[in-house]
């Protein structure tokens, strides 16, 4: 039976398996909406804005590691999708975006509604197609999910001319697609693996470093047993956190800008690093210059272009990184070598001793809300189980630093473009995929407002988001950047006339609480999580002029971190093994 | 160190500015960059001249084998290569000393005249990079009117390869 390019996409996306669809209708869409309301297996998610639309969807694959799936029409729909498309893409998060375009005979002569969606998006995606020809549009979806969950995951735009959309011709989903040009390594060389092995047992204070490859590539596990099985220190990146469980003693925290003192002295002292799907970036690595001097480096990548991209390797290893740890594990039972118990056991007095400062310790008050009691409370009362989302700022560091994530694509935030806005849209993709989870979005309100119109979404839906607003009446980064860095000039970091949050919530159907004392945090968040029918949005009004500590500033090593000034700095008392 | 980069790649419309936006996007140097379908017309082939450190030079390898379109790809200048460009030329020749002089020059270069006037000569020259800017460089920039230079095309020596 013949099919028009419209009822083809629709049921291309079901034959792909895709739950749901985030998505805004438009002109050059509309013959694929028609389509889409002809049928009950694909959901549509209708979002507020189309930035909404790709968080979502993001969310939702950041959550459940399938591919999230976008909708939007031509022109203004995909310009309002390029911030989240370029958010997916520093993730490296699976995202197909389907995109109409005006019809093919206009394409060119700056038609209503006309954007060169092929070229806007071209430096932020995976890649793009335009689709011209409709035989070839069930190929090039399939394609584009093929591209977009394979290899470093990451979006893919197809974009469909409105005429595409209503010629016929016959529907043939193909079962696998083979791109001769696309062949990603799968296995790790075995004598890259060998020698990396080599190198590991041999190491006398080792660290491994791991960062959103483990989650990304679901390798967790295996992360987990080889961890285990060395007795090694691990750390992960932001991207990172729930690849290896945050309360397991082998864990050092989170290393960085950030991070925990140990984690980051450990980077610095280690003499063999062990990095898996981790990609050096500089809020990880800080001054090129000083990072790990004394270590040789081994590097696990799927991505052939993150390794020796910004810190020289000296064992590069191409490949899934499952794959990779998996046989990394058998090599390490069945090597002759052993770890060097005694070497490693000083190894660990040192990085307890480095431990104790307690580097995220913060003063709690009576008085005035710590936003990181907040973010502790609500892992308390969660038992570590909750979804997280956060937005850009302060919030984000202090959600990191206090959520213990346990569990793999539980902590879901924009790592790589760091983008305000992120955190509720993100939720809603979180909540749809797991509806009986609970979700909280921890943000501030700074960014909150930049997609608050996706609460809208949330009533239609029925999302029952904890909306976490740390609300410090700042752009709290910008201002600890200006306090650090600028002599308190606090340029156009102050949230004057905000709006008042409880009556914003109200009036888009929710329930509003303001929480002002330290004493009623518990309360409002059990009441919150308890009720599971309906989002809460909780302004907590928070110290003005915390800080995230420790600190690593523009310039500075692992090993010079800006503590909280009353913390004692170990680094000079310490001896290097 | 300049590299003489060769590429096989879909012939896609579009493929051609992938590799452009990945030079500008990354910061990289493109000194020229040719491309033409191939015998077999759906694949193209580019050769792209550019230059940076070693590690430069690695990343941008890296990064174009990631283009979803490049099918393979040749760092010609690792081994034994051959590398061509042709420039068309406009040369005053309006009294007869500079004519005979052009004409002198174009000989000993392997130029040919490939169209003449009562004022003008334009000459065709094949040859790599360093003969071409001799040859400009002999000519003299006054006597100079217009140059076009195709850019570089290279091909390995012996038996090495890049087919598909
Ligand atoms: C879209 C976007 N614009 C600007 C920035 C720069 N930026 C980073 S953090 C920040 C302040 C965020 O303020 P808020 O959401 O109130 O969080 P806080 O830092 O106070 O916790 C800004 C402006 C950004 N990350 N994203």
């Amino acid at each position: 039976m013949e099919l028009t390019g419209a009822e083809i996409t629709i049921r291309c996306l079901r034959d792909e398996g895709v739950e749901y669809i985030f998505g805004y209708p438009g002109g050059a869409a509309l013959h694929i909406y028609d389509a889409l309301h002809r049928q009950q297996e694909v959901m549509h998610i209708l979002v507020r804005h189309e930035q909404g639309a790709t968080h979502a969807a993001d969310g939702y694959a950041r959550s459940t590691g399938k591919p999230g799936v976008v909708l939007v029409t031509s022109g203004p729909g995909v310009t309002n999708t390029v911030t989240g498309i370029a958010t997916a893409y520093m993730d490296s998060i699976p995202m197909v975006v389907i995109t109409g375009q005006v019809p093919s005979n206009v394409i060119g002569q700056d038609a209503f509604q006309e954007v060169d969606t092929v070229g806007v998006t071209r430096p932020c995606v995976k890649h793009n197609f335009l689709v011209k020809d409709i035989t070839k549009l069930a190929e090039t979806i399939k394609k584009a999910f093929h591209i977009a969950t394979t290899g470093k995951p990451g979006p893919v735009v197809v974009d469909i001319p409105k005429d595409i959309t209503a010629q016929k011709t016959e529907y043939i989903y193909p079962d696998s697609v083979n791109i001769r040009s696309y062949q990603p390594t799968r296995r790790g060389h075995p004598k890259q693996i060998k020698k990396a092995v080599q190198a590991l047992l041999t190491a006398q204070r080792p660290v491994i470093y791991t960062g959103g490859g483990i989650i990304l590539g679901d390798a967790h596990e295996e992360l987990t047993e080889l961890v285990r099985l060395l007795g090694y220190p691990c750390t992960n990146t932001l991207m990172g956190l729930g690849g290896y469980p945050a309360t397991d003693p082998l864990f050092i925290g989170m290393l960085g800008m950030h991070g925990t003192y140990e984690s980051n002295m450990a980077m610095h002292d280690c003499d063999v690093l062990l990095a898996v799907g981790a990609r050096f970036d500089d809020r990880v690595t800080g001054e090129l210059a000083k990072f790990c001097p004394y270590a040789k480096i081994i590097h696990v990548d799927v991505d052939p272009s993150s390794i020796s991209k910004n810190v020289p390797a000296s064992i590069p290893v191409v490949g899934e990184a499952k794959l990779i740890l998996k046989e990394m594990i058998e090599s390490v039972k069945a090597s002759e070598l052993k770890p060097d118990d005694a070497a490693i056991k000083n190894w660990w007095q040192t990085i307890d001793k480095w431990r104790a400062l307690d580097s995220f310790g913060y003063d709690q008050s009576d008085e005035v809300i710590k936003p990181q009691y907040v973010v502790e409370k609500l892992y308390e009362l969660t038992q570590g189980d909750a979804f997280v989302t956060s937005d850009v700022g302060q919030h984000q560091m202090f959600a990191a630093q206090f959520y213990k994530f346990d569990y793999p694509r539980r902590w879901i935030n924009s790592g790589g473009l760091g983008t305000m806005g992120f955190g509720l849209p993100a939720a809603m993709g979180v909540q749809l995929a797991h509806p009986d989870a609970t979700v909280a979005t921890i943000t501030g309100e700074g960014s909150i407002v930049m997609c608050i119109q996706e609460l809208s979404t949330c009533l239609q839906y029925d999302l029952p988001i904890n909306v976490i607003n740390l609300n410090n009446r700042y752009l709290g980064m910008v201002r600890q950047w200006q306090e650090f860095f600028y002599e308190r000039r606090y340029s156009h970091s102050y949230m004057d006339a905000l709006p008042d949050f409880v009556k914003l919530a109200e009036s888009f159907g929710h329930v509003g609480l303001r929480i002002d004392k330290p004493g009623d945090v518990e309360d409002a968040l059990k009441q919150a999580i308890a009720d599971t029918g309906r989002l809460y949005f909780m302004d907590f009004v928070t110290d003005q002029t915390e800080n995230v500590y420790p600190m690593i500033a523009a310039g500075k090593g692992h090993h010079e971190m800006h503590l909280k000034p009353d913390k004692v700095d170990a680094h000079d008392q310490r001896e290097l093994a | 160190m300049r590299h003489v980069i060769s590429i096989v790649m879909e012939n896609e419309p579009g493929a051609l500015s992938r590799v452009s936006g990945l030079f500008s996007a990354r910061g990289y140097n493109i000194e020229s960059l040719i491309v033409a379908p191939t015998e077999d017309h759906t694949l193209s082939r580019m050769t792209l001249v550019t230059s940076g450190s070693d590690s430069v030079i690695e990343q941008i390898t890296k990064q174009l084998n990631k283009l979803i379109e490049v099918v393979k790809l040749q760092d010609l200048t690792e081994n034994r290569f051959i590398e061509r460009e042709m420039m068309l030329i406009k040369v005053k020749a309006h009294e007869n000393t500079t004519r005979e002089e052009m004409m002198r020059l174009s000989e000993i270069f392997r130029g040919r005249i490939i169209d003449v006037t009562d004022t003008v000569y334009t000459i065709e020259l094949t040859g790599n990079s360093n003969k071409i800017d001799s040859f400009l460089e002999a000519l003299g920039e006054k006597n100079i009117i217009e140059v076009v230079r195709t850019g570089v095309s290279g091909i390995a020596r012996g038996n090495r390869s890049l087919k598909i």
